[in-house]
C-alpha cells in the first residue's frame, strides 16, 4: 500500500533507529533524534521497534492513505486528525482507505514520530532507512518529504489493537524548562574553573539554529578560555584544537560563546573543542526541546550517568511489558 | 608521546595522542585505532581514527567504561613498539586549480574573509612566502598528502602534507564560515587540507576544484560501486594539476562511466621520510606515475 504525501510540514523525514557503523568515515548514526518516542509509536502498532516512521518537526504532514492501517503518533504533543477528527497522541488509531491523517497546532515538544502498521519502506541503505539528508543518504530519496511523495508501506507483520495506548507514566513528560545532565572532560581543561562553574550556573536557551545536527544554545556568559601557544595544526583561535572526532552529545563552544551539543547527525569531526558530553540517557529530551527552550546544564559523574542510563532501559523494559 | 584519556559521556572514550600535529602522533592514534579495532574489545561498537588521537564509542552495557579504559591502555604499549611503516595505496586527484566556480563563491562571502581585496590563493600564497600563486600550486601539488582522517560529512578526507613543519602550508579558517562551497571543492584550514564531498556549509580557504567525486550515495560511479566513499584513514593523495579542458574530459569520463582514477600501492616507512623528506615525497610521486 501507499501513501500520499498531501503537505510535507515543516520538515518531516524518514528515520528509524539509525545506521551504526560508519561514522568513521564521517556517516553518522541518524535515525529518530526522539528514540523512545519512535519505539513506542512502532510497539503501538504492531512493528519492530526499529521499524522506518516518520520525524515531523513543529509542524505534522497531511498524509492520505490509499489503505486500511494503524497509526501511532508519539513524541510531541502534536495532536493527530483522522479527517480532521481530533485524536489522541501514544494511541493506536485506525485509518480507513481514502482517509486523511493531518496534525493539529503543536502543543508541546518539537518532534512527534508516526508510526504505521508494515512500516515505512524505503531501500535499507548501510543497513538502515534513517534519512541523511545532508550528504541526501537513505530516507525517502535523501531528503525530507515533499508534496506529491508517495510513500510505501510494508506489509503488516502482527495484528495491532485499536485504542491501546502507552500509560500516562510511560509517556515521556514534556518539561518546560528541562535539565540536561553532562558529564565533563574531553577538553574541559581549555576553560578556566570559573568558567567552567558559570557553564553550569547560567540559564541557556535553545537558539533557532537547532536542527538534526545539533542544537545551538545562547544565553549565558561567554566562557574564558585558558591561554596557552596553540599547538601546530590546531588554528590560531584559542577554542581551536587539532582537529578530532566528536562524541554525539559532545559540547562544542566555537569562540567559547555558544555552546553546541552535536545530535543524531552529527558531524563526525572538527577543530573546536568540547566542554564534556550530554549524557545518553538525556539525549531524546534534546530531540523535544523547542527553540527559545530555557535549560540548565547539570555536572554529572559517570557513576549518575550510567545509573540514569539504567533507568531509561528500565522505563524501556516496562513499554515493552505494557504494550507487549 | 603520552595519550590522554577523557570519556565523551557514558558512551565514548577519547583517546588523544598528542596536543599537536605530527606524522608520529598520527601514525601511533592509527595504529592504536587499528589495534582497537582489530582486538575486537566486547561493547566496542565503533572506533574513529583522527589526526593526532581517535575515538572509541562502546556500549557501557557490554562493558564498564573503566574495564574499556584499561583495555584500550594495554594496547598504546603495543603501538608505542610497532614500526612506523604503513602499506597503504595513493590515489591521484586530478585538480583545476584556481577554477570559476569557487572564484564565484569567495566573492560572494567575501566580507567573511580576512582580505576581501584579494582571493583565497593569493591570500594563502602571500602569508606562507610564496611570490605567485603559482608557486603555492606548484607547492600544493608538489608532494603527496596523508588522509589521516576522514569525515566532518561523509567522505571528506583531512589531509596532512608530506613536507617538513617548515613547509607545510598554513592558513586560517574564514572568519565566519560560508553558507556554501562548492561540491568537490580542494579546501584548506591550519595545516590541514580537504576537499568537500558535497556542496554546504564550510570554513576553509578554497584553492580549486576536483572533477572526480569521492562520494556517491546512489553507488552508480564505477569506482564507487562497492563502497559510496572513496576514502579511507590512511590513504594517500597526489594532486595533479588539470586545466578547464582536463576538468571537462573527466567531467565527461564520469558521466559516460569510463573514469577510473589512478590509485597505486605504496609502503611509507616514516624513519626514510625524515631521512629525506623532498626526495622521499618524489620517489612516492614516481611510485604513482607508475615508473
Amino acid at each position: 500500500m501507499a501513501i500520499d504525501v498531501v503537505n510535507p510540514g515543516f520538515a518531516t523525514t524518514v528515520q528509524d533507529l539509525g545506521r551504526p557503523g560508519y561514522y568513521h568515515l564521517g556517516i553518522p548514526l541518524s535515525g529518530a533524534m526522539d528514540r523512545y518516542a519512535l519505539r513506542a509509536a512502532n510497539l503501538l502498532v504492531g512493528n519492530d521497534e526499529g521499524d522506518a516512521g516518520l520525524e515531523a518537526v513543529f509542524v505534522g504532514p497531511e498524509l492520505r492513505f490509499t489503505s486500511d492501517a494503524t497509526v501511532a503518533v508519539t513524541g510531541a504533543e502534536l495532536p493527530p486528525k483522522i479527517d480532521g477528527e481530533p485524536c489522541p497522541t501514544w494511541t493506536a488509531l485506525r485509518v480507513r482507505a481514502g482517509q486523511t491523517l493531518g496534525f493539529g497546532v503543536l502543543e508541546k515538544g518539537a518532534r512527534g514520530y508516526i508510526a504505521i502498521s508494515g512500516g515505512i519502506d524505503v531501500p535499507l541503505v548501510l543497513g538502515s532507512r534513517a534519512t541523511y539528508a545532508l550528504c541526501t543518504l537513505g530516507g525517502f530519496k535523501g531528503r525530507k518529504l515533499e508534496a506529491g511523495d508517495a510513500l510505501v508501506v510494508g506489509a503488516a507483520k502482527r495484528p495491532a489493537k485499536e485504542g491501546k495506548a502507552v500509560p500516562e507514566a510511560l509517556r515521556r513528560r514534556l518539561e518546560a524548562a528541562p535539565e540536561l545532565r553532562v558529564l565533563t572532560g574531553l577538553y574541559w581543561e581549555r576553560i578556566t574553573a570559573e568558567s567552567g562553574k558559570h557553564f553550569f550556573e547560567d540559564t541557556w536557551k535553545v537558539a533557532p539554529e537547532a536542527d538534526r545536527i545539533g542544537y545551538r544554545f545562547r544565553g549565558g556568559r561567554p566562557l574564558a578560555l585558558v591561554e596557552r601557544k596553540q599547538p601546530f595544526g590546531a588554528g590560531s583561535d584559542p577554542s581551536n584544537i587539532v582537529d578530532s572526532s566528536y562524541p554525539y552529545g559532545s559540547i562544542q563552544v566555537p569562540g567559547g560563546t555558544e555552546p553546541i551539543v552535536l545530535h543524531r547527525d552529527a558531524v563526525s569531526g572538527g577543530g573546536y573543542f568540547m566542554l564534556g558530553t550530554v549524557i545518553s540517557a538525556d539525549m531524546d529530551f534534546i530531540g523535544q526541546m523547542q527553540p527559545h527552550t530555557s535549560t540548565r546544564f547539570v555536572s554529572v559523574d559517570m557513576r549518575q550517568a550510567l545509573a540514569a542510563r539504567h533507568d531509561r532501559a528500565q522505563m524501556l523494559l516496562r513499554l515493552r511489558e505494557a504494550l507487549g | 608521546m603520552q595519550t590522554r584519556y577523557s570519556f565523551g559521556g557514558d558512551e565514548h572514550l577519547l583517546a588523544e595522542v598528542a596536543e599537536e600535529m605530527s606524522l608520529e602522533a598520527f601514525f601511533k592514534s592509527l595504529a592504536m585505532a587499528n589495534a582497537v579495532r582489530e582486538s575486537r574489545i566486547k561493547g566496542v561498537t565503533e572506533t574513529c581514527p583522527a589526526n593526532a588521537s581517535f575515538l572509541v564509542k562502546f556500549d557501557p552495557d557490554m562493558i564498564a567504561p573503566d574495564a574499556l579504559l584499561a583495555e584500550v591502555k594495554a594496547l598504546e604499549a603495543q603501538a608505542d613498539k610497532a614500526e612506523a611503516v604503513l602499506k597503504t595505496r595513493i590515489i591521484e586527484v586530478p585538480v583545476f586549480y584556481n577554477d570559476p566556480w569557487t572564484r564565484e563563491t569567495q566573492m560572494r562571502f567575501r566580507e567573511r574573509h580576512q582580505d576581501p581585496t584579494s582571493t583565497d590563493l593569493e591570500y594563502g600564497a602571500r602569508i606562507n612566502g610564496f611570490g605567485s600563486i603559482d608557486e603555492f600550486i606548484a607547492a600544493h601539488a608538489g608532494a603527496p598528502w596523508f588522509v589521516p582522517m576522514v569525515g566532518f560529512v561523509a567522505g571528506v578526507p583531512w589531509l596532512y602534507q608530506l613536507v617538513e613543519r617548515a613547509k607545510q602550508i598554513e592558513v586560517p579558517k574564514y572568519l565566519r564560515p560560508r553558507t556554501d562551497t562548492p561540491k568537490l571543492t580542494i579546501g584548506h584550514g591550519g595545516c590541514f587540507g580537504c576537499i568537500y564531498s558535497v556542496r554546504g556549509a564550510g570554513g576553509y580557504q578554497m584553492f580549486g576544484i576536483t572533477p572526480m567525486p569521492i562520494y556517491d550515495p546512489e553507488q552508480r560511479i564505477r569506482y564507487l560501486r562497492d563502497f559510496m566513499i572513496l576514502f579511507k584513514p590512511g590513504d594517500m593523495v597526489q594532486f595533479t594539476p588539470i586545466d578547464r579542458a582536463g576538468y571537462d574530459q573527466i567531467v565527461d569520463d564520469i558521466a559516460n562511466d569510463r573514469f577510473e582514477p589512478r590509485i597505486r600501492p605504496v609502503t611509507f616507512v616514516l624513519e626514510d621520510f625524515h631521512k629525506d623528506p623532498a626526495g622521499y615525497a618524489r620517489k612516492l610521486e614516481e611510485a604513482n606515475d607508475g615508473h
